[in-house]
């Protein structure tokens, strides 16, 4: 199943050499709208994106559960080791089970 | 000798209170994080609104009239325009950054307006005033401009609110001391658009003057009213030769 575009921006290097640690950086523009309910208020149902998964050639490097205290358009960075040519997959999993997908292409030398 | 170390030594503190008549940047008002983060665009939130406003620019509106991209080219092309606005129209009427693109929007491009504050109003204005960033402030202030200035000026020097305060009394008489934990600034509208955290989002500066406004308890004016278009073209009058930092953070 593939995911719906989300408005993100990813920084991290097109190309590695092999054995390098890479930083990825991941921010994502998401309201991140916790919960609200309080006399006089217009209740708001909590609807965050709970899950950050990043797969590398398949394989999972980044699994983050976020949680409603996380501010809103939330930035995560995180570094992994560059062994092989393959595709970076980043899924965002949000409340009410909306999925947003990214792909990014890391060329290993 | 040593009193000018000294010396030196308490000009490089940023919480010193700005000498009179001085206008600081705001990024040396901001933590040294702060400013670390407004000049990444890797990790600057506002640099997602920048994104859809590319985007925007090259796209044409469903009027079936041309996209902004057919008319001035790449957005590259926009370099030094923020700097300039607000500015006085050929028919008379003072517009600033927002208005003028919204006025483009609905006379040239024939579509309905985006609205004052809106997402796509925001992400245009942010685009286009990154095409300025650290270009000097460079508006227009006699002329046609003048009354306008004026105007401005009287708004900014008159007390307002039920706290009786005028702009000036945080915004020259106590620049750089805290107030609610944060330092005060010297009132330039140089960032703006800007991510406010405090807001979760990207603002105009009509926003965060309505802030100023609720904050001396005054009422607040509408996004766009005159008063409000008018103050900021004297903030950019004070800001002159100051670097544009749009779009900013601030706090």
């Amino acid at each position: 199943m593939a995911g719906a575009s989300i408005p993100a921006r990813i920084t991290m290097p097109a190309e590695a050499r092999r054995g390098e640690i890479i930083e990825i950086r991941v921010l994502v523009r998401h309201a991140m709208d916790r919960a609200i309910d309080a006399p006089g208020l217009t209740p708001v149902p909590r609807k965050i994106i709970h899950t950050l998964r990043v797969t590398y050639d398949g394989a999972e490097i980044l699994h983050m559960d976020l949680s409603p205290g996380i501010a809103a358009n939330p930035y995560v960075a995180f570094t992994t080791v560059a062994t092989t040519t393959g595709e970076v997959v980043f899924e965002w999993l949000e409340d009410g089970g909306a999925v947003y997908e990214r792909r990014q292409m890391l060329t290993v030398t | 000798m040593r009193r000018l170390v000294v010396l030196g030594l308490a000009l490089a503190a940023s919480a010193i209170p700005a000498l009179a008549g001085e206008v600081r940047a705001p990024a040396s008002l901001l933590s040294p994080d702060l400013r670390a983060l407004q000049d990444d665009p890797s990790r600057h939130p506002g640099w997602l609104w920048v994104d859809g406003g590319e985007a925007l620019w090259r796209e044409a509106p469903r009027s079936g009239r041309p996209s902004c991209q057919s008319c001035h080219g790449p957005i590259d092309g926009m370099r030094g325009v923020a700097a300039r606005y607000p500015a006085v129209a050929s028919d008379g009427a003072l517009l600033n950054l927002e208005t003028r693109i919204e006025r483009c929007r609905t006379d040239n491009q024939q579509a309905p307006a985006f609205g004052y504050e809106s997402e796509a109003l925001l992400s245009l204005t942010a685009a286009i005033a990154l095409r300025s960033r650290g270009l000097p402030v460079a508006v227009e202030t006699d002329g046609a401009a003048a009354p306008h200035v004026e105007a401005g000026r009287r708004f900014y020097e008159t007390r307002q609110g039920q706290l009786n305060l005028s702009c000036g009394q945080c915004h020259d008489e106590n620049v750089g001391r805290r107030l609610r934990g944060d330092v005060i600034s010297s009132g330039v509208g140089t960032g703006y658009p800007a991510y406010r955290l405090e807001w979760n989002t990207l603002g105009s500066l009509h926003r965060r003057l309505r802030a100023c406004s609720l904050g001396v308890r005054a009422t607040q004016l509408p996004y766009g009213a005159y008063d409000y278009v008018a103050l900021e073209l004297y903030l950019a009058a004070r800001a002159r030769g100051l670097p544009v930092e749009s779009p900013g953070i601030r706090r």
